[in-house]
């Protein structure tokens, strides 16, 4: 509330409290306190990733405990979000899911951002010939149809991966890295537009004058510059990372049956739709309630982030 | 202007290209032989793949496979589906209209949404309509084709029992009784698929128009005495729809796959199911040729946004 307490000053104490000093850190958060929705959706997903961590620990349900008396039953004390086909607890295996889920979406958030700084970078710094080169290669991996061609690849290498490291292992590394893999460009893109302009500004021209070397002049004087819109980029990734993997395994495809994520219990659940509705609904919500946060606090960050931005008063 | 869409039309040439490099490199790069299904399948008479190995070359170098891939590819000699027992080509064709229809119709939805709501939410930022509409349009796009999908079959036929939930190419009906049966079973589809379209335009539609509106020239509009339905109509909405145009293009690929989720869970017979129906059969030959209709179905709606934007931009010079 750092408005309301310049408020009640009187203009001559404000003319002496005027020169605030607020670093990046402290006016970007001042910006997203006020977009409450962002705030909202940070708690959600802050809580939605402590109950995934902490869950399973406090709830001891197996999430693999066949029972067939007790299958496709709606929610009940011995069963909070009910049972599927198998009589397996549905709440131990969406808890269970969430963890890959999550960990899938940060992971190949940090592959595509990992790989859209280099190219951008590299592209923004060098020009050029390399530029072009690479905005080239950006322009046709920005139409690739994202999902047959992941579809593909998958189909392609998922027995080799399977057996090189283990069922579980092999397809998490292999959807991480290609869902990361074919979502690199719009961060390149940014950081090569911030490069470009960041490149020829007083600042960076000094650096150089005062012979700082290439590398020092990217990492310690134009990255820290260009972050605003890429962590943007990079926090809206993982929602759709998440909805990448959820439809790999909704279509089947994606992690082994016995690997519970939220799209694979959705894709088992969505054959007893009329007598067993709760089955698809909570993994479908889990999805939903993750996603919109991300999305909220991803809005939230571009306000806090761009200072461009024209906020409402 | 007919230069400056042959022009377009060239520079996707290479694109086309590009894309079918990626395709068969994909396809060089995996492991083990992807024809291998078809020596184990009894349905496959041997001649058949000894065909398909000499087609796709199986033991010659890579370039010589990619070139004679890529003329194959060119010629319309697509390959045999072992799984349906009929020509590629053909069994897509057969596929592809109604794939066409339904993400057509979903677009329609999409924009009849998107450019009446965005237009009116930034006309007025942040007024009621624009919180409720922004609040609804960040729920559309973070629900999930597949989610909204069973959540619609829940509702509308399993609770309701409206709608049916499965799309059937045989209806045995005629006249005007066929045509109704197939916009009914047609609703459910393209609602999904063009909510979620709709609910990410819009953001871009209001962000766009919002951009706009405060220029100056808007000011000197109004200025002239035109009426604020004209203001908007005229000078903003043609000037904020130029980006539009470029994220719709943009979007195609995440359509794409949301057309793919939709037909497998409406079980609607168009080239995304065929495709899902293919890897699970291990099909080599129909998945490599449905990805590639999908990239060029990409880069055709690329041109296509290209040559709107040409007409919507006076600033971009045809010569």
């Amino acid at each position: 509330m750092a408005g309301s307490i310049l408020a009640f000053l009187t203009p001559e104490r404000r003319a002496v409290v005027e020169p605030r000093v607020t670093s990046l850190a402290s006016e970007a958060w001042r910006r997203f306190r006020r977009h409450r929705l962002a705030l909202f959706g940070g708690v959600v997903l802050a809580t939605l990733a402590a109950v995934l961590v902490v869950g399973p620990l406090i709830y001891r349900t197996p999430m693999n405990e066949i029972d067939f008396k007790a299958k496709l039953r709606g929610p009940t004390l011995a069963h909070p979000l009910g049972t599927d086909d198998l009589g397996q607890d549905l709440l131990a295996r969406i808890l269970y899911g969430g963890r890959i889920s999550l960990a899938v979406g940060l992971v190949a958030m940090l592959i595509a951002l990992t790989l859209g700084v280099l190219i951008g970078a590299t592209a923004g710094y060098a020009g050029g010939f390399v530029d072009h080169l690479l905005m080239r290669i950006t322009d046709l991996c920005l139409s690739l149809p994202q999902l047959p061609l992941l579809l593909l690849i998958i189909y392609l290498f998922r027995d080799f991966v399977r057996r090189a490291f283990g069922p579980e292992a092999g397809i998490f590394f292999l959807i991480v890295a290609v869902i990361g893999g074919l979502r690199w460009m719009r961060v390149a893109r940014l950081v090569r537009a911030q490069f470009l302009s960041l490149r020829e500004q007083d600042f960076v021209q000094a650096a150089r004058g005062l012979g700082a070397p290439a590398r020092r002049q990217i990492v310690r004087h134009i990255l820290p510059n260009a972050f605003g819109p890429v962590i943007v980029a990079a926090s809206l990734d993982v929602a759709a990372a998440i909805i990448a993997e959820s439809t790999l395994s909704f279509l089947g495809l994606g992690f082994p049956p016995d690997i519970p994520t939220w799209g694979r219990i959705l894709f088992d659940a969505k054959d007893t739709l009329d007598h067993a509705p709760h089955w698809a609904i909570f993994p479908g919500t889990a999805i939903f309630l993750t996603v919109l946060s991300i999305n909220y606090v991803g809005d939230g960050l571009r306000d806090a982030l761009d200072p461009r931005r024209v906020l409402p008063s | 202007m007919p230069k400056y869409v042959l022009r377009r039309v060239l520079i996707s040439i290479p694109v086309l290209v590009g894309i079918s490099i990626v395709l068969f490199s994909v396809l060089a790069l995996a492991p083990g032989d992807p024809f291998e299904e078809l020596a184990t399948n009894a349905n496959v008479p041997p001649e058949v793949a000894q065909r398909l190995r000499a087609q796709f070359g199986l033991d010659d170098p890579l370039p010589v496979r990619y070139v004679r891939w890529l003329t194959a590819l060119a010629r319309g000699d697509w390959g045999f589906s072992f799984q349906s027992r009929m020509n590629v080509d053909q069994l897509i064709l057969q596929r592809l209209p109604v794939s066409l229809f339904v993400l057509g119709s979903a677009y329609l939805l999409a924009l009849a949404l998107a450019l009446p709501i965005g237009i009116l939410s930034a006309v007025r930022p942040y007024s009621i309509f624009d919180q409720i509409a922004t609040t609804l349009a960040f729920i559309g796009f973070s629900l999930p084709t597949f989610f909204t999908g069973l959540l619609f079959i829940l509702v509308f036929s399993i609770w309701l029992d409206w709608l049916p939930f499965i799309y059937r190419a045989d209806i045995d009906a005629t006249g005007w009784r066929w045509l109704a049966e197939h916009a009914r079973q047609a609703i459910m589809p393209v609602a999904v698929l063009g909510l979620f379209e709709g609910a990410t335009l819009t953001r871009f539609v209001r962000t766009s128009v919002l951009e706009v509106i405060r220029l100056d020239y808007v000011n000197t509009a109004r200025a002239k005495g035109l009426s604020e339905a004209r203001t908007i109509g005229k000078h903003v909405v043609r000037n904020a729809l130029i980006p539009v145009v470029t994220v719709v293009a943009l979007q195609c690929p995440t359509i794409f796959a949301g057309a793919v989720v939709t037909e497998q869970i409406f079980r609607v017979p168009g080239i995304g199911s065929l495709l899902i129906a293919a890897i699970l059969a291990s099909d080599t030959p129909v998945v490599l040729a449905i990805t590639f209709v999908y990239s060029v179905l990409v880069v055709a709606f690329n041109l296509i946004a290209d040559v709107i934007y040409g007409w919507l931009d006076p600033r971009i010079s045809y010569a």
